[in-house]
């Protein structure tokens, strides 16, 4: 009888504990949200979108910024999409037990969590140490690498549940395989595919690191490509390690949009893998 | 029933006659057949080509400090720009110990986090609640950086910190860790802010080895008359070891890797005189991200992409190391029990 209580002392106290756990994961959510949210709403202003980043002491926005981040991570995605797909083809459809196969689906899966700083320094040596200059196409590039990965491993799995009765439908109509594979199960797994997009520029919005010796920064206005380019999460770093208040209040704001613009796209890529699965 | 086969014949010969008149038709489609599979292998090449390219250019950037300091670099504690003496001894140090504190946190957390959403949790609330977990994931690395530093260190320092010094600081060996002048910043916070980041990728990977458990074997031990408690130590995680394993070491990869948020909180200083983890410091990735662009000599350079190369041969290791636990986990489930 006595042991019988102490299991059920153990197995309460066990339990009791990882109800603690949940709780201290959602605290620090909660806390880290509110916080952003109470910060950055009091920055948010008109100015905040039509005003260059400004000196310090003085007043402005992060216009410049928010551009400058839309381009490159617009771009970069507009390269990485179609690089990802094809490979994710490859390896959902073509390269089911070739050594090619694994081999890829391996190597990209570990620079799927590969430290995202490594990526800025290979661009840096490659691309903007012989140019000799940083360039906001520099910093497209090291973001379209960290897309691609994401995309490959999204457009591979979708692939997969495809159900196989439907390419040999499309085979016995006479198709040849290219025309299966983009008409009928790409098509398929649209809806997929787009969530892996969707996450993939979620996760580069927030990049801070590999732009950082790529696009650099610019504290004017600058839609050139070919030389250094404001991003926000730079931007942000470098208003919010400076002492300056008007700076750490602008860092707020763009801290606000970048956390609800990153925040929405992940839950709008659940929400559509959630209509799918139905 | 034989008429069904035979319009099936009948079909089957207008097939074969059909595509002897189509024949330019066909040979068309099988060019795009090619052109097709062979964009989609290239670029299948292309992710390793990537990741050799990577490899290279580390190497490369890297080769003026390698010939230069040899091996030494590893445990050179002398990190001097003006005087041209580069070690990496602070930096590694950072980074192990940040990572080290990271995952003391978050595995149990985790742990039991994922015990929660399998076992505990009423089902209605088991997907919003690993959705908010997941979201943890979700928030930039930046936004936690600027929050440690603006936010979180100055409580830490001001009620944590002193409360650990006080309660933790009397043990023998172990107290020396809390020793020291409680700054907020440093490896302490950057642990911390580290742990937060890493708990939503261990606790799904656990989550999810944690279901594929077979209710039969669950529902034994519990007929068995086994607590809750008991089917979790006794049949689930010896069932689902490895992939939990395979989760922490995850966790850790990413860990090591970590860039932003530790760069904000970490202190930034390359003499390291002391064992406390209140101590500001530095690690691979903070050094990386304030001295890479401002580096003027070559050998600086050169030394800092050598950090880099060291980081990433770590991460490879870690990532590798991960994955194949999944895998074996994986295998060994096919198999069955």
């Amino acid at each position: 009888m006595d042991l019988r209580r102490q299991r059920k002392i153990v197995n309460g106290a066990a339990l009791g504990l990882s109800l603690v756990a949940m709780v201290f994961g959602l605290f620090w959510l909660c806390w880290i949200l509110l916080t952003v949210l109470q910060l950055g709403v009091s920055g948010l202003s008109l100015g905040l979108f039509t005003m260059m980043t400004p000196a310090p002491q003085s007043a402005g926005g992060l216009a410049n910024a928010i551009v400058g981040s839309l381009i490159t991570v617009g771009l970069a995605t507009l390269i990485g999409t179609p690089v990802g797909i094809m490979a994710g083809v490859y390896l959902g459809e073509y390269g089911h037990n070739t050594w090619l196969g694994n081999v890829t689906r391996f190597i990209n899966d570990i620079l799927l969590s590969a430290p995202s700083i490594i990526i800025g320094l290979f661009v840096y040596a490659v691309y903007v140490a012989p140019k000799g200059s940083f360039s906001g196409l520099a910093g497209v590039f090291a973001l379209a690498i960290l897309v691609i990965p994401v995309v490959i491993r999204t457009t591979e799995n979708m692939l997969l549940l495809v159900p196989s009765t439907l390419r040999e439908a499309a085979f016995a109509l006479g198709a040849p395989r290219w025309k299966v594979i983009t008409r009928v199960t790409l098509r398929a797994s649209g809806a997929g595919i787009l969530t892996g997009v969707l996450l993939a520029i979620a996760r580069i919005s927030g990049e801070t690191a590999p732009l950082l010796f790529t696009a650099l920064s610019n504290q004017f206005w600058s839609l050139d490509l070919s030389g250094p380019m404001a991003t926000l999460p730079v931007t942000i770093f470098k208003f919010a390690m400076s002492p300056y208040k008007d700076w750490q209040e602008l860092a707020w704001a763009g801290v606000l949009l970048i956390t609800l613009g990153v925040l929405a796209l992940d839950i709008l890529a659940r929400l559509l893998v959630k209509n799918e699965v139905k | 029933m034989n008429g069904a086969n035979d319009v099936a014949t009948i079909r089957a010969e207008e097939g074969r006659s059909l595509s002897i008149d189509l024949s330019p038709r066909k040979r068309s489609s099988r060019l795009g057949d090619w052109v097709f599979g062979n964009i989609a292998r290239t670029l299948a090449f292309a992710v390793l080509l990537v990741m050799a390219a990577i490899i290279a250019s580390l190497v490369w950037g890297a080769w003026p400090a390698i010939q230069r300091f040899g091996i030494g670099f590893l445990w050179s504690n002398d990190w001097n720009p003006p005087a041209q003496k580069f070690g990496a001894l602070v930096p590694i140090y950072g980074t192990l110990v940040t990572s080290a504190v990271a995952l003391v946190i978050a595995v149990p957390v985790s742990f039991g986090i994922a015990i929660f959403l399998t076992e505990l949790s009423p089902v209605w609330l088991r997907r919003s609640l690993g959705t908010a977990i997941e979201l943890l994931a979700g928030i930039p690395s930046i936004v936690y950086g600027m929050w440690g530093l603006l936010v979180f260190a100055p409580i830490l320092s001001g009620y944590v910190q002193p409360f650990l010094t006080s309660t933790l600081g009397g043990i023998p060996v172990l107290g020396r860790l809390f020793h020291g002048p409680p700054l907020g910043i440093g490896l302490l916070s950057a642990g911390i802010i580290l742990a937060i980041m890493i708990i939503p990728f261990i606790a799904s990977v656990m989550r999810d080895v944690f279901e594929i458990t077979p209710p039969l074997l669950k529902e034994s031990a519990y007929a068995l008359g086994a607590t809750t408690w008991e089917v979790v130590w006794h049949v689930v995680l010896p069932y689902t070891k490895i992939g939990a394993i395979g989760g922490i070491v995850l966790g850790l990869g990413r860990a090591l890797g970590e860039t932003m948020a530790v760069t904000f909180v970490i202190g930034n200083n390359n003499f390291v005189d002391t064992v406390s983890l209140y101590a500001p410091s530095n690690s691979i990735t903070s050094a990386l991200a304030n001295e890479f662009a401002e580096a003027e000599s070559q050998l600086y350079t050169s030394s800092l992409i050598e950090l880099g190369l060291i980081l990433f041969f770590v991460s490879l290791l870690v990532l590798s190391a991960s994955k194949l636990l999944l895998l074996r986990l994986k295998r060994s489930e096919g198999q069955g029990t």
